[in-house]
């Protein structure tokens, strides 16, 4: 595997210091900046296990943003991470297949109107 | 008048703008701030209270609400139509012959900035190190205009659209070479740019241009050619309160410091009262709040969760398509974690 593969691009690293549990974590997200941030951030704090979530970007000039969630009473920090990404998702498949529905209904009422 | 909400809901729910500053503007509603709320994320809740109207659409731009939803997620889509949504532009400029007096560089930089109009979904990025091009990720065009004297224009005549052949270049002039099999696909509309009357160059008799250009497929982050969108943006919904009856000269001055339509006089026992007829018009200059007899008998506040967003297009894809595309964005950056920590979860 060592041989072949060429070297990747990281895209995710976690980052947890020494001596703490798995509740602590924070994200490394490459490419990314506060489209993903902000709103990814809003989801996970939504989420009634996490005590702290938090988001900076680095440098500017660097595109990666550290994301940090810290959860209540040892749950693993990937739970809220995951679920926030999901959240998000379905919160966008909705949004989407809403807004596709409401342009047809629109264009349908403009053409009836003609 | 509606009757005055409780200060937590007032809190939870609308930006206060006051003469100095404006309140209130962060969203509060987390898990844990509000003893008596349950605030945390609940799909079927979102999914009652979310709604999406549109107001107006054509070809090139749209004004559509969304209600319900985080200034968060709305801002992500706002910033992803302006930056993330992939478009195709001229990249590469090959200029085999330049006589005429717009430098190289600047006719290229302009030739970039040129909208064209190429569906993007049907095209796909070019690797790095690729530098020829294929079908599959490059439109070919070709500028290739001459300037000539007119044998035919009279002795005495100073206006050069008699006088010379050819001096205007205009984007019309820019002619598609279909590469493979482009020509099947594409075949009868063609690849032209959106607008056919932007002038590029001036030309006198003698000057040429002979450009061969590469377009790729991009997005706004690299560079703003790329962008889809004239512009997209989103506002609050306003929200006027008047907390006291406003009679008379006093209704008439209230009216003229709001924009038209918004508050209108309505004749109750023949003396003018002002009643709020329509608060989406307004632009918030506040104005209202200048005035010291007038500025206590308002409130001004907006909607945290009503946002009217305008898109319009530079005419590559309509506005609704953008819109979609844009979400779509949204879901493949979270799709791409999501999948990066499965696989990190594998090992």
């Amino acid at each position: 595997m060592a041989g072949t593969e060429e070297t990747r691009k990281p895209v995710l690293e976690m980052v947890q210091a020494e001596g703490t549990d798995e509740g602590c974590v924070t994200f490394v997200l490459h490419d990314e900046d506060h489209t993903l941030g902000n709103s990814l951030r809003y989801m996970v704090m939504k989420n009634p296990d996490v005590e702290f979530c938090g988001y900076s970007i680095t440098h500017p000039s660097e595109s990666k943003i550290n994301f940090r969630i810290q959860t209540r009473g040892g749950l693993p920090a990937v739970e809220p991470f995951r679920k926030g990404l999901n959240d998000l998702t379905e919160v966008c498949q909705y949004v989407l297949d809403t807004f596709e529905a409401r342009v047809k209904e629109f264009s349908d009422r403009e053409a009836a109107m003609d | 008048m509606a009757a005055p909400m409780r200060n937590v809901d007032e809190i939870r729910n609308r930006v206060i703008l006051g003469e100095f500053g404006v309140k209130n503007v962060h969203s509060t509603d987390f898990p844990g701030n509000y003893p008596e709320y349950d605030d945390t994320w609940n799909q079927k809740k979102f999914q009652k209270n979310f709604r999406i109207d549109i107001i107006q659409m054509d070809e090139n731009s749209m004004e559509f609400d969304m209600v319900g939803i985080d200034a968060a997620i709305a801002n992500a889509f706002r910033r992803i139509l302006l930056a993330e949504v992939p478009t195709m532009a001229v990249e590469k400029v090959f200029i085999y012959n330049n006589t005429s007096i717009i430098q190289d560089e600047i006719l290229a930089h302009r030739l970039g900035l040129i909208p064209i109009k190429a569906d993007p979904r049907l095209f796909e990025y070019r690797n790095a190190d690729d530098e020829e091009g294929t079908e599959i990720d490059t439109i070919q065009l070709q500028l290739k205009v001459k300037c000539t004297r007119n044998p035919r224009a009279s002795k005495d005549s100073s206006d050069p659209s008699e006088l010379y052949i050819n001096h205007m270049v205009y984007s019309r002039d820019m002619k598609w070479v279909p590469i493979g099999n482009q020509a099947d696909v594409f075949g009868e509309a063609g690849i032209a740019p959106v607008h056919g009357d932007i002038l590029l160059a001036q030309l006198r008799p003698g000057q040429e241009l002979d450009i061969v250009m590469h377009c790729v497929k991009g997005i706004g982050k690299d560079h703003a050619k790329f962008s889809p969108v004239a512009t997209a943006s989103y506002r609050l919904l306003p929200e006027i309160t008047l907390l006291q009856p406003v009679k008379g000269e006093m209704a008439e001055r209230l009216k003229r410091c709001f924009s038209p339509g918004v508050i209108e006089l309505e004749s109750i026992e023949g003396t003018p009262v002002a009643k709020v007829v329509n608060s989406r018009l307004d632009t918030c200059s506040r104005e209202v709040l200048r005035h010291d007899d007038l500025k206590n008998l308002v409130k001004l506040g907006r909607v945290r969760d009503h946002f009217i967003f305008s898109v319009e297009s530079t005419g590559i894809l309509a506005p609704d398509i953008l819109v979609s595309e844009a979400i779509k964005v949204l879901m493949a950056k979270c799709r791409k974690f999501l999948n990066e920590l499965d696989s990190v979860e594998m090992e």
